[in-house]
């Protein structure tokens, strides 16, 4: 039982980048937290246990056997960045944690860093940026060629990964962002409904063109070998339908968390 | 509308860098995507051996297990013919590493006589799950057993990637066994110019 526990949680190929940024994650937030908790503003329970139930997901996916799987199996890789860009970056997202990230800095200002960040954040999450961004990467990292060669280099590998789950956090944040846009002037509700939407179609498109196809879009599996003697077709099957229905669900709840804001600030509102 | 382009800048630089090679082959070139050539196995006659059996030849290598129906002989007979094109001083230069994952059903004596066939060029490799975990990682390639019928027989699942390495045992080359006979002789003869 203990071994069988210990190999799941054994990473497939160790990476000292993975572990050091889920630390700062964490101790960012276990930081900031008990800063903010002494102002008596500290975060709720439910967004501590988002944010670390999508920080775990995460690291899950990429730092465990899973990362095995998900490297020899094309609809065990679809599961990876389901969690990466929607379910982990989601969680990540609802739980709020840039004011507790930035509680780590204290009284401290560093106006200079502000200054270089600012442009890059205003550039990011745009609107219409962040969901060109969200809808592009997963095109990018889904063009055969493209993929081929990220499943042979662990370099590109770990681009992919982590490019994915940044990008998923960052367009999860203008959606689920709780401020009242009219003061905090973030996207108003409307723009973000129109986000997820524009990013709804081209992802169920995809989806849907994956499932399709003729079995062998993605014949790096086959080149480097299956985790076990699974057909091709079914994989690929499976792949696709992992890539169209379950991020298909995932709008429909950021739709919802925004439905919710919007009534919230509307009856506040009147 | 400055970061996105950068973005993009990066990636094409992150994906041209993979590595540049003088020579052109028919296959993918991996110049520097993978770890050089090295291994801990057992060879044909039961000794453990590693890379430096192979000190100053060009390789191919390839993953397979001999009761393999179609791919592994298919891949064996393409190479043979490859190498029959090639001249005797060339051939002389060149080795092909076929490592069984079955290592339940391949003792060295029936990868002995398997090989054989294929060539004196072709030597049988294989090892305990760990060897094997250690080569195949290394070469971002998995492989797995099927369900056992009534006889005992399974399937097993492995990469179908051939992968060429040059006389320093640096990764060169990444074939596919649907390349034409010529293609592959071109490849392997560019192999042992490196």
């Amino acid at each position: 039982m203990w071994q069988t526990l210990q190999t799941a949680l054994t990473p497939y190929i160790f990476s000292p980048l993975t572990v050091l940024l889920c630390l700062l994650a964490a101790g960012g937030w276990v930081l900031g937290a008990r800063r903010l908790a002494r102002q008596g503003r500290a975060p709720s329970m439910w967004r501590t246990l988002s944010f670390f139930t999508g920080l775990l997901l995460c690291y899950a996916v990429i730092h465990t056997q899973f990362d095995y799987y998900a490297r020899y199996m094309f609809f065990m890789h679809r599961i990876q960045h389901l969690v990466l860009h929607h379910l982990g970056a989601f969680l990540i997202a609802l739980a709020n944690p840039l004011p507790v990230l930035a509680a780590v800095a204290g009284g401290r200002r560093f106006p200079l860093l502000a200054r270089a960040f600012a442009p890059l954040r205003r550039v990011l999450f745009d609107p219409v940026v962040a969901t060109l961004l969200f809808v592009g990467l997963i095109f990018f990292w889904l063009w055969p060629s493209v993929h081929f060669d990220a499943m042979l280099s662990l370099r590109l590998y770990e681009l992919m990964n982590w490019s994915m789950l940044i990008d998923g956090v960052i367009f999860w944040l203008v959606i689920l962002d709780p401020r009242d846009p009219r003061q905090a002037r973030t996207s108003g509700f409307g723009v973000r409904f129109l986000m997820l939407v524009a990013a709804l179609f081209p992802q169920i498109l995809l989806g849907a063109y994956i499932t399709f196809s003729e079995p062998g879009l993605y014949d790096v599996y086959a080149i480097c070998g299956r985790a076990w003697p699974l057909s091709p077709a079914t994989d690929q099957v499976l792949g696709g339908v992992l890539t169209w229905i379950p991020p298909a669900m995932m709008t429909i709840l950021g739709a919802l968390v925004v439905l919710r804001y919007y009534l919230n600030y509307e009856q506040r509102g009147d | 509308m400055r970061i996105p382009g950068l973005l993009i800048a990066l990636f094409a630089v992150l994906l041209a860098g993979c590595g540049e090679s003088p020579v052109a082959f028919h296959g993918k070139d991996i110049t520097g995507v993978m770890d050089d050539l090295s291994f801990t196995l057992t060879d044909e006659n039961g000794d453990t051996v590693t890379e430096s059996i192979v000190d100053g030849k060009a390789v191919v290598l390839f993953f397979g297990y001999t009761h393999c129906p179609d791919y592994c002989p298919m891949t064996l007979t393409l190479l043979a013919q490859a190498m029959n094109t090639l001249s005797e001083q060339e051939r002389e230069q060149l080795r092909v590493l076929f490592i069984s994952v079955d290592p339940e059903r391949d003792t060295p004596a029936l990868l002995k006589e398997y090989t054989e066939y294929f060539g004196p060029e072709v030597i049988g490799l294989t090892g305990s799950k760990d060897q094997l975990d250690d080569v195949t990682k290394r070469y971002r390639t998995a492989y797995g057993y099927g369900d056992k019928d009534e006889e005992g027989n399974y399937e097993v699942s492995h990469g179908l990637a051939m992968y060429g390495f040059d006389k320093s045992g640096r990764v060169r080359l990444l074939m596919r066994n649907d390349q034409p006979v010529e293609q592959v002789a071109d490849d392997l003869k560019a192999l042992t110019d490196l």
